[in-house]
């Protein structure tokens, strides 16, 4: 039994070495073999390029070898795969081998396209990269007052994100002594200034108490940089000393080439996370079109249904459990305070109050990532 | 030629119906019609505030069996 891993960020680690310990035995007699194939030999920690983007994390803290992250057992390849041929169970890489499975799963992840608005590349700043983040921090510390605008790209990952970036420019600004100086308007595609609604419930009247400014549906058409104004889909605009944007994302452009999915979104069953129209193709992370907000932690909920339904099928032939659309997302409310949302398909989340142990944890969070996606928590 | 899509956006909290409904009329191509389902009571009046700003054309609205099927054809 050849099971095969495509993508080694965070979905497809946990689901490698969930597999790994229950397949223990079977791995020891040679019935499984598992490979993993990636883009990288580095394991990028993504949440931490929000604290770059303030300068309280080095962009090197968030990186650790994909080998050292994996179970000895597990066969790890750097070698992309370039094409998915799924009716003769086999993909071939970039470096021309081809690689023939029983069961695939696949957790390529998303990437960010700013392109695809004109003018966002060279007009906004954006902490959706190491290298965006680290040259919006240089900006945020030259910058002596004026007006920034905050705008929000369809669809994105980590959803809570344009929230925390609110609370955080708040909280520096404060701190290097200008909030007075400084005006923020945060721009949003939907009817509310969040899509879930106990967020937007929640997180407005702490907007009001900040002083930030709102404007809801906008969704960003294009960047005047020369002028320094920001259009809307909707026909508004607004005037920016600085634009900090969440780019809109799609999946991988192999997924696109190989038509599994318009715009990089696998068609993927809900409950069962499996490819639509093949029970041997498992799909998790950013790169399912799930109605799931596209987190780490729902592709680790995901993760773990997908190791164990493997696992079953190859014990039992039977697969023992469904994912119920479970998220859990921290939000961070500033330098020193959090709250978190938790949900899933039917549950929506019911916010706390911000506080202080809940930063702590987040914090520490940051790093026992490395011991979740290890499998040990 | 002009497709029906229809894209299910039930039980979802986040990122929710109307942003599903966007991202899907990007990929869209004019004059496709998506169908929205949504079981978010919110939808029957923020889906067509969005369509109307923006000016696409809302073609039906109504509720069937506890969910709500919002029919939208791209108009650019
Ligand atoms: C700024 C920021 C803040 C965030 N904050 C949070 C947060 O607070 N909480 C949270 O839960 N989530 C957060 N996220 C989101 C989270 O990081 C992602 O949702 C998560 O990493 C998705 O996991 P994944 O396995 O689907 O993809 P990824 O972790 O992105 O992994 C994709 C993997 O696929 C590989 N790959 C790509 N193409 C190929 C190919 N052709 N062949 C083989 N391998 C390939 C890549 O090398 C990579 O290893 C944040 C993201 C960002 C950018």
């Amino acid at each position: 039994m050849r099971i095969l891993i495509v993508g080694g960020g965070t979905g497809g680690t946990i689901v490698a070495n969930n597999l790994a310990r229950r397949l223990a035995g079977e791995i020891r007699s040679r019935k499984v073999r598992i490979t993993m194939l990636s883009a990288s030999d580095q394991h990028m920690y993504q949440p931490g390029l929000l604290y770059v983007a303030f300068g309280q994390m080095m962009p090197d803290e968030l990186y650790r070898k994909q080998k050292s992250l994996l179970e000895a057992c597990i066969d790890f390849h750097v070698d992309p795969v370039d094409e998915f041929h799924l009716d003769q169970q086999t993909v071939k890489t970039i470096s021309g081998k081809s690689y023939g499975y029983d069961v695939l799963v696949i957790a390529t992840g998303s990437r960010i396209v700013p392109k695809e608005i004109p003018g966002l590349a060279e007009g906004a700043e954006t902490f959706y990269s190491e290298a965006g983040a680290v040259k919006m921090f240089k900006a945020l510390r030259g910058f002596e007052g004026g007006k920034i605008a905050i705008v929000v790209g369809v669809p994105h990952k980590c959803p809570i994100a344009p929230v925390e970036l609110v609370f955080s420019l708040h909280d520096y600004f404060k701190s290097r002594g200008i909030r007075d100086k400084v005006q923020i308007k945060y721009h949003y595609p939907i009817g509310r200034i969040h899509t879930i609604e106990n967020v937007a419930k929640w997180a407005k009247p702490a907007f009001d108490n900040m002083g930030i400014e709102y404007e809801t549906l906008f969704n960003v058409k294009e960047v005047d940089v020369k002028n320094s104004v920001v259009m809307s889909e909707e026909g508004t605009e607004a005037a920016y000393d600085m634009l900090i944007a969440i780019p809109p994302h799609r999946g991988m452009e192999t997924i696109e080439k190989n038509s599994l999915g318009q715009g990089g979104w696998i068609p993927t069953n809900r409950y069962q996370l499996t490819m639509d129209g093949y029970d041997d193709v498992y799909v998790l992370g950013d790169t399912t079109n799930l109605p799931v907000s596209k987190t780490g932690s729902a592709a680790h909920f995901q993760a773990e249904v997908v190791s164990e339904n493997i696992a079953s099928k190859i014990k039992i032939g039977a697969p023992v459990r469904e994912y119920d659309g479970k998220v859990y997302c921290f939000i961070e409310t500033g330098h020193d305070s959090a709250t978190y949302a938790m949900f899933d398909y039917v549950n929506p989340p019911d916010l706390k109050e911000p506080n202080k142990p809940m930063h702590w944890f987040k914090t520490s969070y940051n790093k026992m990532y490395w011991a979740s996606v290890r499998g040990l928590l | 030629m002009s497709e029906l899509k229809t894209i299910d956006a039930r039980n979802t909290f986040c990122p929710g119906p109307l942003m599903e409904l966007i991202t899907y009329m990007k990929q869209a191509n004019v004059g496709d019609t998506l169908e929205l389902l949504s079981t978010d009571e919110g939808s029957a009046g923020d889906v067509p505030d969005w369509v109307n700003k923006v000016g696409h054309d809302l073609i039906s609205s109504e509720k069937i069996d506890g969910v709500w099927h919002v029919k939208v054809r791209k108009a650019k």
